[in-house]
């Protein structure tokens, strides 16, 4: 948004962009022999597979140092985009024109390679991004300031802890000075002290003159951090304009879907490991949850890649988009790292403490040994958390006053007096 | 700062003089991926480089044995390890690159899908690791050649000749077996079959002369005959391959080469969308 020198330079225009993908509803022959058999079997059928638009006829146009916003539901078209944008992939129609050189963080620490060291990662993450060895020496001491791991820099980082990694990956990105920035969601992982360093950093670049495109879910960091957003639903942009009425426009949407939301089923063609279907078993009816009864979550996972690091977890958003709990299954014998096959993963809370609000969940479905993520979901399965029929003396209960309640026991004995304690207190 | 043209993306649309610029660019990217792999390769593993020297030196010693030894075939007057050793030498060359080439796409599945860069760095970034294997096993031959007391002779200065028919040669079909490989995984299984025929249909365990004189236009068919037998030529002074079969060679690598790069940039967009 720097017009001070009257800069309305293009960075990037995105004319009509429309792009299909196929999904077979038979197996997808992925030998020749397969191939052959169903040509001999089905001489005369078509393949039998569907097209399925991921983004449909999608046009904007985006200045020369701006920061924009891009906001949508899993599977709106925003992965599309950005995978059109960074030249991963063509687009069926359409024209797209770049004006600079493009820089994308997709996904953390893509061609990281665990046996190697942080710094050979260093250098290996630096030239895939498109740098120079000569540009990355120059900048290196800055990268590892920035991600904070100094000490562990010739150690492979297989032994780094997802937070060191995260870091890591980010600091290379980040220092890559590309005239297009291309930031997908990220930031979902990490602690929030680095959320807010790397948010400081992309406003940097955006000050710097430089274009930042920014996927998230978190609302947050958007308002925050651009003036101008982007809302997808079902492959077409529905939305482009001033980030407020961005963001109302987008919460308005999911208010209108959320009776179809509250439970989640994997959009058909989704392949990989996977999850199929997420499900919050609320103690009332329609997603609504009494504060402190058992609460179940239930995820079908589609696991056609066993692998024996794989992990599986989720949180529980809250409306500000924080994560008020943490719950997982890292089970080193697990079946599912073993045996391909479908999978149906449930989590009991015997007394869930959120307290009344309404929460999302986000779920994680990765590699530990190889940092790759498979799967991450978040606004799935939305519900509300009530204190309806507990009671409160003289107080109601009122929204934002803490984000879970603990059970507690308090005694009162006036000093000074042999008279028995007053006891009393709250429980699940 | 803004490059003055846009990069414009559309379906179909290429332009060869800025892919060609980007690869040149990106050739940091090339030297990192062969780090990588060369680093890889002998981390966690207790001897090493040794093994670089080891594996043809076995593989040498088995064909001495069941060739010289067993089949008793004449190696031209030189000794039989010696002789194998040195086409074994230029054969790993070749088949390192080709194997290692067909691979590149799928082994590097996470990060083709993930990120663009350059494609074609992905297989070229396999051949400074061959070349380091050869280099090393050359270093074995000479220490060979002074314990047998043999000098080298003249030929020798042709020897970068015979290494660019192999390595285009190789380059050039790993280029179109990797591109296969991303739809048909086949190509896997039907590699390896393939590198094994071609060992024992290339003069690399035995003197191309010892083929039956009937056999000899077919034989030469094969572009790896006249490569192998000018290697081995140019390190031990062994019998030199015809002018025809070299240029026969030289045609076919040429070939294998344009038609690898056509195959690979024609399939190249829609790698993302399938592996």
């Amino acid at each position: 948004m720097s017009s001070d020198d009257g800069n309305t330079a293009p960075a990037i225009a995105v004319h009509g962009v429309s792009k299909r993908y196929y999904i077979g509803h038979r197996a997808r022959p992925t030998t020749l022999a397969e191939r052959v058999v169903q040509a001999v079997r089905h001489p005369f059928a078509r393949e039998d597979r569907e097209a399925l638009w991921a983004l449909k006829n999608c046009s904007f146009d985006i200045a020369r140092g701006d920061l924009v916003g891009i906001i949508g539901r899993n599977g709106a078209g925003k992965s599309t985009l950005l995978k059109l944008l960074s030249r991963i992939t063509e687009p069926t129609e359409g024209e797209i024109l770049m004006y600079g050189r493009v820089g994308a963080l997709l996904e953390v620490g893509t061609g990281f390679h665990p046996e190697l060291t942080g710094r050979e990662n260093v250098y290996l993450n630096g030239t895939i991004l498109g740098m120079r060895r000569r540009e990355i020496a120059a900048r290196f001491d800055e990268i590892v300031a920035f991600a904070e791991v100094e000490r562990f820099l010739d150690t492979p980082v297989k032994h780094y802890s997802s937070g060191m990694y995260v870091r890591l990956a980010f600091a290379v990105a980040a220092h890559l000075e590309p005239e297009i920035l291309i930031v997908d969601e990220v930031l979902a992982v990490g602690d929030s002290e680095f959320q807010r360093k790397c948010l400081g950093k992309m406003e940097e670049v955006a000050h710097a003159g430089r274009t930042v495109l920014f996927v998230s879910h978190n609302m947050q960091a958007v308002s925050t951090l651009t003036k101008r957003t982007l809302v997808l639903d079902r492959g077409a942009c529905v939305f482009d304009g001033a980030t407020p009425d961005g963001i109302a426009h987008y919460r308005a949407m999911q208010a209108a879907q959320a009776d179809v939301a509250a439970a989640y089923g994997a959009p058909p063609g989704s392949t990989g490991n996977r999850v199929s279907t997420a499900r919050v078993v609320t103690s009332e009816p329609g997603g609504v949850h009494r504060w402190g009864l058992p609460i179940r979550f239930e995820f079908e996972l589609e696991i056609p890649e066993p692998s024996s690091t794989l992990c599986f977890s989720f949180q529980v958003i809250d409306a500000d988009e924080r994560s008020v709990c943490h719950l997982w299954c890292f089970e080193r014998d697990a079946r599912f790292r073993r045996d391909a096959g479908r999978y149906r993963l449930t989590f009991d809370v015997p007394a869930f403490r959120a307290y009344k609000g309404s929460f999302t969940i986000r779920t994680f479905l990765s590699d530990r040994r190889t940092f790759t993520e498979f799967e991450s979901l978040s606004q799935l399965c939305p519900f509300v958390v009530t204190m309806d029929g507990i009671e409160r003396q003289d107080y109601e209960w009122e929204d934002g006053t803490s984000t879970y309640l603990e059970d507690h026991e308090w005694t009162l004995a006036r000093d000074g007096s042999g008279d028995a304690a007053q006891r009393g207190g709250f429980h699940a | 700062m803004t490059s003055a043209t846009p990069l414009r993306l559309a379906p179909g649309h290429r332009n060869i003089g800025r892919e060609l610029a980007e690869t040149w660019q990106a050739r940091d990217l090339l030297y990192t991926f062969a780090d990588r792999d060369l680093r890889l390769r002998y981390r966690q593993t207790a001897l090493g480089v040794v093994w670089v020297v080891l594996q043809p030196l076995i593989a040498a010693g088995i064909f001495t044995f069941v060739f010289g030894t067993v089949a008793h075939l004449s190696s031209e007057g030189k000794p039989y390890l010696l002789f194998t050793f040195a086409a074994l030498a230029g054969w790993n060359f070749f088949s390192g690159i080709l194997t290692r080439a067909s691979g590149c796409l799928v082994g590097n599945a996470n990060l083709v899908s993930r990120i663009f860069f350059p494609r074609l760095i992905l297989p070229l970034s396999v051949m400074p690791a061959a070349l380091v294997d050869f280099v090393v096993a050359l270093g074995m031959f000479a220490v060979l050649l002074a314990v047998y007391r043999i000098a080298p002779t003249a030929a020798l200065l042709t020897l970068p000749l015979w290494m660019l028919l192999l390595g285009a040669g190789a380059f050039g079909a790993g280029l179109v077996a990797a591109s296969l490989m991303v739809r048909y995984r086949d190509v896997q299984y039907v590699l390896p079959v393939a590198v094994q025929l071609l060992l024992y249909a290339s003069p690399v365990a035995y003197a191309a002369a010892r083929v039956p004189e009937r056999w000899h236009t077919l034989y030469y068919l094969n572009p790896l005959v006249a490569a192998i037998e000018g290697l081995r030529w140019a390190l031990l002074g062994t019998e030199a391959p015809s002018a025809g079969a070299v240029a026969w060679s030289a045609s076919v690598a040429a070939l294998a080469v344009i038609a690898g790069v056509l195959v690979f940039r024609r399939m190249e967009r829609g790698f993302a969308d399938v592996i």
